[in-house]
């Protein structure tokens, strides 16, 4: 029976302190926890520019995966580049919400084309956009291209086409730009870091 | 060891509210769309998934003007948290050797007596999960050596992260100079009823902490210090001394008598 049970003294104060460390949470040890995980300590590297206003602001993108050939990448975080004397790793609220940007199932990822008196955008392939733009820019020209002015000295300029650039283009595109410029003629050229 | 902090300039924000998004966006919460109450401020007040607030607070200066006093409104990191103090589930709230108080969720029972506890009134439970949420001081990046992700992007330098013996230093040399462009009662704030905090503040007046949306004096509520301290000893001893009169009982008398082995002859 149950009321035979012996117990010594020694094992009852070794059982009761067992007891009291564990069961009614008199150990007040502060618990270690668990880290939180930092999501940007496996990612790539990118640098790049925020595409919003003139200011030019350089930014860090973060991707998920390796580049190999079976993994798809995802953008995981945005933050500003402190490397650059623009920002030196600030960002506003519009730049800091860049990975909604890229990450963003509304964002236009093929030419969208809408015909002169329809109402509806269309997509389209990139060759059919890239010769519509082309037969457009070399039917503007062929209308407006000045070779003489009315003095009759030489110009060879196009007064009715137009090229504006925006903060993030680089050197190197810059560059291209400046050469397609010439060699067309156009005057007129802006950019959005004027604004 | 040293302890980090943050330290919040309010006489240059701007309220841009990068801070906010770039909170809400590292710690990749959803935003919530809120209906329009006549403030800029973006929410009325914090929530489960928004832990990092511009008060806008509206004050009339002595020229009929309209002004703001900015205000970050967030975790403000106890040096002796309210929240720890008062949570009953052992480690699911705990402060770091560097100061910062973070949450784990795991152990988080969603009791809410933080929230009681909280002399900020800080952290919010999640209708979702059912735990209660606030800012980590990004622990996750501070742990590594990158700065918390609103001070990073704070473009105005409003916002700077370092040591807090640092930014103490730094905030009284910024309260000297407001104090010379003319705004006298200019000051640090640094609530000694909690301790300190490790979310420090240079305000422009700072004999008044509540047109910032600041308590003035800060304390953790004596309910929770009696809850967890006496009450919690004396129902701990009755707890136990329960237990331990049943086995001595038991001990003594033995099992309680059912009848049966009389009963069952009849």
């Amino acid at each position: 029976m149950p009321s035979d049970v012996e117990v010594t003294r020694r094992g009852f104060l070794k059982t009761g302190a067992a007891l009291a460390t564990t069961a009614f949470g008199f150990d007040l040890q502060p618990a270690r926890a668990a880290a939180r995980e930092l999501k940007i300590a496996r990612t790539t590297q990118t640098h790049s520019i925020c595409p919003y206003c003139a200011v030019g602001c350089s930014v860090i993108i973060h991707t998920l995966g390796d580049r190999a050939k079976n993994v798809k990448s995802a953008v995981v975080h945005i933050e500003g580049d402190p490397a650059s004397p623009v920002n030196r790793g600030t960002l506003c609220p519009k730049g800091i919400s860049l990975k909604q940007f890229v990450v963003n199932d509304q964002r236009l990822t093929e030419p969208l084309y809408r015909a002169p008196g329809a109402t509806a955008w269309k997509v389209i392939p990139w060759d059919e956009a890239i010769d519509k733009m082309a037969r457009r820019i070399k039917d503007s020209r062929d209308r407006g291209f000045e070779a003489k002015d009315a003095r009759g000295r030489t110009v060879n300029r196009l007064d009715n086409v137009a090229i504006i650039g925006g903060c993030t283009d680089t050197n190197e595109i810059n560059y291209l730009l400046g050469k397609f410029r010439f060699s067309l003629g156009i005057l007129t050229y802006e950019n959005q870091a004027r604004l | 060891m040293h302890t980090v902090a943050k330290l919040v300039d309010t006489s240059t924000c701007i309220g841009c509210k990068a801070c906010e998004v770039a909170c809400q966006e590292w710690n990749d919460q959803d935003f919530t769309i809120s209906g329009f109450d006549g403030s800029y401020q973006t929410l009325p007040d914090l929530e489960h998934n928004f832990w990092n607030l511009i008060k806008f607070n509206e004050l009339s200066r002595e020229d009929g003007q309209m002004t703001w006093n900015m205000a970050k409104y967030q975790c403000m990191h106890c040096v002796d948290p309210g929240c720890l103090r008062s949570c009953p589930a052992p480690g699911a709230i705990f402060q770091q050797k560097d100061g910062i108080v973070d949450f784990n969720h795991d152990l988080c029972i969603g009791c809410g007596y933080c929230i009681t506890g909280c002399p900020f009134d800080v952290p919010r439970l999640s209708p979702n999960s059912k735990k209660v949420y606030k800012c980590s001081l990004c622990s996750d990046r501070t742990a590594v050596g990158l700065e918390p992700a609103c001070i990073k992007a704070c473009p105005t330098n409003c916002l700077t992260f370092g040591t807090r013996e640092d930014l103490i230093q730094i905030a009284n040399a910024r309260a000297g100079e407001l104090k010379q462009d003319g705004h006298a009662g200019a000051g640090i704030y640094n609530p000694e009823g909690v301790g300190g905090t490790h979310v420090l503040y240079v305000l422009k007046d700072a004999a008044d902490p509540e047109s910032y949306g600041l308590p003035k004096d800060p304390k953790i509520p004596w309910t929770v210090s009696l809850w967890q301290g006496p009450v919690k000893w004396l129902g701990n001893l009755l707890f136990t001394g329960g237990i331990l009169g049943a086995f001595f009982h038991y001990l003594r008398y033995g099992p309680k008598p059912t009848g049966d082995e009389e009963g069952s002859d009849a």
